[in-house]
């Protein structure tokens, strides 16, 4: 971390770039009422971005909403109106941060109101809760609801059965769903062509990501990854803007590459890199910047991450086709990270482990999120097993500030460090 | 054989957690096989078919301390599989030779996946149903996925299945589920003379005994209950939903109807009656499951509404057809399925004016005089006031 005392937030170019694209998308959204634009709403895994630019429907994504928000710090008051109204306090808090944000005048980012959803897109993808949310939503706007069933890998492999039932599903459920409230005629060529730019822009993620193998690493893969995804996993894959966003980043990483320089955090350059780490869960975003903070101080980077696979496993090989578009389609919903069974999550990380040759892994497990959090502990005593080095477990939520205890946090994350230091066989050298 | 003598045997299967009557049956044939499931709903006609016992796993209640199991999960998942690992690392169910883990959350999905890191040696399948209601959609995966989960029940008991082999045990549990729904059916007509408590542990051996013998075990109850009296109370008649997953403790059943609250309706132990109506037995049996759960399935949180219409349609034609006064939504701490469903069949229920009451529970909750007096209260409230 640089010495210098900073006052004003960092941010490089890809940064200001990301920012505007995911406020170009609320612009959208907040002036489809005089723009007579179509609104629908979905979700970020699996989502289906290409087949709903070919219907010319604006992308509306509860999960950023909650996550714009609790970064803002507007999410706590929002879940407790949800649970005044009923909600109970033991489930998703992106739910409640929703349903109370539609009570609170649904405000957009740009502070003008959000519009009615016309269609709610329901890609169920590795998350239960999805299906429920959306269901409560429609209570709520009496709108058509599209589902999109995607099977669980719970044999850890795609059958041909899982495939063809999305398929069939897109066929004869989504497309002519999506014609109909659109008014617009299906053009598998249009998706064809965006499907291009979306494998275009999928290999320059993947090459970010994978820029955390340099020592230094040029990023951080949990951190700062989730402003690399941005573009890609919400309203813009498919898009030139997405292909040009990742040019830019990639050309930025390149820069910190050829200098030996590490991440770019909120206050300035990371240079000490003592700690790699691999992380497993969702950050917390209410207290996003103290959170990061923790891990830059203490000289931790985070080399790769299972959250940035939340959208797709590029990194795995997926890469959107135009040529089997639909198949493709399906198979991208099939693969995403949480729709991985266990063993085949434990691999992954194994993989990432050993790959980026990693110091220790962590697991920020998310109170309201048990499509991640249901198992961590099993998985971090198996990748322990395999790999020797320790894992750490923290306890954090998405968007409920009430779960986010920074000194809590702060002294698992300290004694930890010291673990890996001690497991190096050297001790840690003691804070001025 | 008197109720009191079915219902003593029928107590004392639910509370071995050693599962001695599955063991017995096991052991009774060097080739036998069982096969776990845990709720809600698993096509147990398949596991029969190919000649192995189906065992549901409902936890470990309250009669178990759960010491390994804690260590698997966090403070704020619930109970269920916590206890259900806690009988698998204590050799419990040493003897199961298959696990089954229906879609009913989040937990239950990633528990397939645990347990084939624990137990490597053991079959495991994960049991996705479809959400989508059209035959030649959902219905056709959910018939190849069937397909499937025979192949693995197939190679695990080295014995081919028939598609006669199939009819046979539709057949068999049509019967099961008939008299299921016939002691459900008088248990809503007098419920003074079958108590919850007792249909319950009647339900709850039927996860541990062969389909046949609890069938006759069915009939002998509906036998000796129609020649038994027991005195009416003036109790009000309430629903109990959201406890399909996690069981709730005996008690806690017991404690309602003291209370002042017959429950003339329920979700606990759905496998039973999942299927609502007979499944055909002359046609295609795969598509004949598949047709029955698409078409004539019970209501859970764990399946999508299809409509806005859908929601809590269920619910309502009971409380039509029990002459339900009031709806007890009880469900399971941390049960994300059951609590995000809540709000929306409390709204539906609400705009027909049925009065409901919400409250959680947890396997092995201890504490039932909260419950009393909540339950007690409501059941006073419809009375003076309804």
């Amino acid at each position: 971390m640089s010495n210098q005392a900073q006052t004003e937030v960092i941010k490089e170019p890809s940064m200001i770039m990301q920012k505007e694209l995911i406020a170009s998308n609320y612009d959208a959204l907040t002036s489809s009422g005089e723009t007579g634009k179509k609104v629908v709403s979905t979700f970020v895994p699996g989502n289906l971005n290409e087949l709903i630019r070919c219907f010319d429907l604006v992308n509306n994504l509860p999960e950023i909403n909650a996550i714009n928000n609790g970064m803002r710090k507007k999410s706590g008051g929002m879940i407790m109106d949800a649970e005044k109204s009923g909600h109970s306090e033991d489930v998703c808090t992106y739910v409640k941060s929703d349903i109370g944000m539609m009570s609170q005048g649904n405000i957009a980012p740009n502070g003008k109101p959000m519009p009615r959803p016309d269609v709610l897109l329901l890609s169920y993808t590795g998350c239960y809760t999805f299906m429920k949310w959306f269901e409560l939503l429609r209570h709520e706007y009496h709108c058509p609801t599209l589902m999109l069933q995607v099977p669980y890998q719970g044999d850890g492999k795609i059958t041909r059965n899982m495939v063809e039932y999305v398929v069939k599903q897109l066929k004869e459920v989504v497309i002519p769903g999506l014609e109909e409230v659109s008014g617009v005629k299906f053009d598998i060529d249009r998706l064809r062509e965006m499907m291009k730019r979306s494998a275009q822009a999928e290999d320059d993620l993947v090459w970010v990501l994978e820029s955390a193998k340099h020592k230094p690493s040029p990023i951080d893969a949990y951190f700062g990854a989730v402003y690399y995804m941005g573009p890609i996993f919400t309203a813009f894959r498919g898009t030139q803007q997405a292909v040009d966003y990742y040019k830019v980043l990639r050309k930025e990483i390149q820069a910190r590459i050829d200098k030996g320089q590490g991440p770019i955090t909120p206050e300035g350059e990371q240079t000490d890199q003592r700690y790699r780490l691999v992380v497993e869960g969702p950050p917390n975003w209410t207290s996003f910047r103290e959170f990061w903070k923790l891990f830059y101080d203490e000289g931790a980077v985070v080399v790769a991450s299972t959250y940035s696979k939340v959208g797709g496993l590029y990194d795995q090989g997926f890469r959107h086709s135009p040529d089997n578009p639909l198949e493709s389609l399906a198979e991208y919903c099939l693969g995403c990270y949480t729709n991985n069974n266990m063993p085949q999550r434990v691999d992954l990380i194994e993989q990432y482990m050993n790959e980026y040759e990693a110091d220790g892994f962590l697991t920020n497990s998310i109170k309201s999120c048990n499509s991640f959090a249901a198992g961590e502990l099993l998985m971090m005593r198996e990748i322990e097993k395999r790999t020797g080095k320790p894992g750490a477990f923290i306890e954090t939520d998405l968007v409920d500030p009430r779960y986010f205890s920074h000194a809590n946090v702060k002294n698992r994350l300290e004694s930890y460090f010291q673990m890996i230091e001690q497991r190096r066989g050297g001790s840690k050298p003691i804070a001025a | 054989m008197s109720t009191a003598d079915i219902i003593k045997r029928c107590e004392a299967l639910y509370e071995d957690l050693h599962f001695s009557a599955s063991r017995e049956w096991k052991a009774a044939d060097p080739g036998r096989k069982v096969i776990g499931y845990m709720p809600v709903y698993v096509p147990v006609e398949l596991i029969h078919a190919a000649g192995m016992l189906p065992l549901g796993i409902m936890g470990g209640g309250d009669q178990m301390e759960v010491i390994h199991g804690d260590a698997y999960y966090q403070s704020y998942i619930c109970r269920i599989p916590r206890s259900t690992i806690e009988l698998g690392i204590a050799k419990r169910l040493d003897f199961v030779d298959g696990m089954l883990f229906p879609s009913i959350c989040d937990v239950i999905r990633n528990l397939s996946g645990m347990w084939k890191l624990m137990f490597p040696d053991t079959y495991v399948r994960y049991i996705d149903v479809p959400q989508n209601y059209k035959d030649d959609i959902g219905g056709l995966f959910y018939q190849q996925e069937m397909r499937e989960l025979l192949e693995g029940l197939e190679e695990l008991s080295g014995r081919k299945v028939s598609d006669d082999d199939l009819r046979n045990s539709i057949k068999v549990y049509n019967e099961n589920r008939a008299l299921i729904r016939e002691i459900y059916k008088q248990r809503s007509a007098e419920p003074w003379k079958i108590p919850t408590a007792e249909l319950y542990l009647l339900a709850r051996a039927g996860m541990v005994l062969p389909v046949e013998e609890h069938s006759d075990m069915l009939r002998e109850y509906l036998e000796a209950v129609a020649i038994e009296d027991k005195p009416k109370r003036d109790n009000c008649r309430v629903i109990i939903n959201g406890s399909f997953c996690e069981q709730p403790p005996l008690n806690l059943i017991k404690s309602i109807e003291m209370s002042g609250c017959y429950i003339v309706d329920d979700d606990y132990i759905q496998v039973n009656r999942w299927l609502k109506e007979d499944v055909p037995t002359d046609i295609n049996p795969f598509q004949a499951l598949a047709s029955a759960f698409l078409h004539h399935s019970a209501d859970t949180a764990a399946k999508y509404a299809e409509t806005e219409e859908d929601v809590g349609k269920q619910l309502l034609e009971s409380i039509r057809e029990n002459r339900a006064e009031g709806v007890i939504f009880a469900a399971p701490s941390f049960c994300d399925p059951a609590l995000l469903w809540r709000p929306m069949l409390a709204d539906k229920i609400s705009e027909h004016n049925v009065p409901y009451i919400s409250f959680k529970y947890a396997e092995n909750s201890g504490q039932m005089a909260p419950i009393r007096e909540q339950a007690g209260t409501f059941a006073d409230s419809i009375k003076l006031w309804s």
